[in-house]
C-alpha cells in the first residue's frame, strides 16, 4: 500500500506524517510536492498541518488552488483514502471535499495540548481498529480548529454517522464538540488533532497508531489480503 | 480601470469570536450601546477593463471562488471609476 504525504510551502507536519506512516505500518511512503499532476500511484493521500501559504486570507483558502488539489479531489472520487489532519482538515472543508469551515477558536487563542477525544464511529477506514465510545489521547495545535456548518448540514452529518470524533473537553468552542468528520462515502476524513504526534509512548500517548493501522486494515480487507490484528 | 473594494466579514448567523471579544472591551470601556460587532477583512485591487458589468461578475466570481468562504462569510464590494 503506498501512501503520499503532501507538502505545501508552509506545511510542517510532514515529516511527523512520514514517519509515523513508517513506525505505524511500514508502508512505502513519500512526499509529494504541492505542484504534483499525478497521485495515481498512491492509495492514501495524507495532508499534514501547518500552515501552508502562510495561513494568508484564510487557513486552507490558497492550498486549496494547487494543482496537487485537483488530483486529490480525483483520488477521493476514486474511493481512495484521503486523510487531512490540521491544516489538512481545513484545506479540504476549503476544497469543499468535507462540508463545514473551522473557525478561529472561541477562546481567541492557540491551543496547543493533549485532547481527549471520544471515538463515534468505527466503522470508517480511519476507525476500524476502534471501539465505539473509545477515549483516546490525541493533541491538538491550532487557533482555527471551531468546526462550523449550518443546521441542514449538521443534521446530514448525523444522520450518515459522519462524525467520527468528538472532544471531551471542547477546546474551541466547535459545534457538537466536533473534532473530526468524513465525507458521505466514508473515505475522506478530516480532523483537527494530531494522530501522528500520539504514535509513541515518548510522545506522550499511542493512541493515534490506530489510526494508521485502519488504514492499512482497510484497504487490506479491499484487496483481499489477510487483515492485520 | 475600477478601483475594488472588498469588504467579508464573519456571517450573521455564525458567531465572530473576534467580535464577541471587541464587543466585550468596549462595554467594558462604558459603551454599552454597541451591539453585534462584526471583524471582518477589506481589501482592494485595481481591475483591467472599462466594462463595468464585466468588472462586476469577475469580481463576484473572485468573492465566491476565493476571497470569502462562503460557508461561514458573507461579501460586499464595491467598484469605483
Amino acid at each position: 500500500m503506498n501512501f503520499a504525504v503532501l507538502v505545501f510551502p508552509g506545511s510542517n507536519c510532514d515529516i511527523d506524517c512520514y514517519k509515523a506512516v513508517e513506525q505505524t505500518v511500514g508502508q512505502p511512503v513519500d512526499y509529494v510536492w504541492h505542484t504534483a499532476t499525478d497521485l495515481s500511484k498512491y492509495d492514501c493521500i495524507l495532508i499534514p498541518g501547518g500552515f501552508s501559504y502562510g495561513d494568508y486570507l484564510r487557513s486552507g483558502a490558497i492550498a486549496r488552488f494547487a494543482p496537487v488539489m485537483a488530483e486529490v479531489a480525483k483520488a477521493a472520487a476514486a474511493g481512495k483514502y484521503v486523510m487531512g489532519i490540521c491544516n489538512g482538515f481545513q484545506v479540504l472543508t476549503e476544497a469543499g471535499l468535507l462540508p463545514g469551515a473551522l473557525r478561529r477558536n472561541m477562546s481567541l487563542k492557540f491551543r496547543c495540548h493533549s485532547t481527549i477525544l471520544r471515538v463515534e464511529n468505527n466503522k470508517t477506514a480511519f476507525t476500524n481498529q476502534y471501539e465505539v465510545g473509545e477515549m483516546i489521547d490525541i493533541p491538538i495545535a491550532h487557533g482555527e480548529g471551531n468546526y462550523y456548518c449550518d443546521e441542514a448540514t449538521l443534521e446530514q452529518l448525523k444522520k450518515n454517522d459522519q462524525i467520527i470524533f468528538r472532544y471531551s473537553d471542547n477546546p474551541n468552542g466547535s459545534m457538537e464538540d466536533i473534532a473530526g468528520i468524513c465525507n458521505e462515502q466514508g473515505n475522506v476524513l478530516g480532523l483537527m488533532p494530531h494522530p501522528e504526534r500520539a504514535v509513541n509512548q515518548l510522545l506522550g500517548s499511542e493512541d493515534g497508531k490506530k489510526m494508521f493501522t485502519s488504514i492499512l486494515n482497510a484497504w487490506r480487507e479491499q484487496h483481499d489480503a489477510a487483515s492485520i490484528g | 480601470m475600477f478601483k475594488a473594494t472588498v469588504y467579508v466579514t464573519v456571517k450573521e448567523n455564525v458567531l465572530d469570536p473576534q467580535g464577541v471579544a471587541v464587543q466585550g472591551a468596549l462595554h467594558s470601556m462604558g459603551f454599552s450601546e454597541v451591539s453585534k460587532v462584526r471583524i471582518g477583512k477589506y481589501m482592494a485591487f485595481e481591475i483591467d477593463t472599462t466594462d463595468r458589468a464585466e468588472a462586476e461578475e469577475r469580481v463576484r466570481q473572485m468573492c465566491e471562488k476565493l476571497l470569502a468562504n462562503t460557508v461561514v462569510e458573507d461579501y460586499r464590494f464595491e467598484l469605483e471609476g
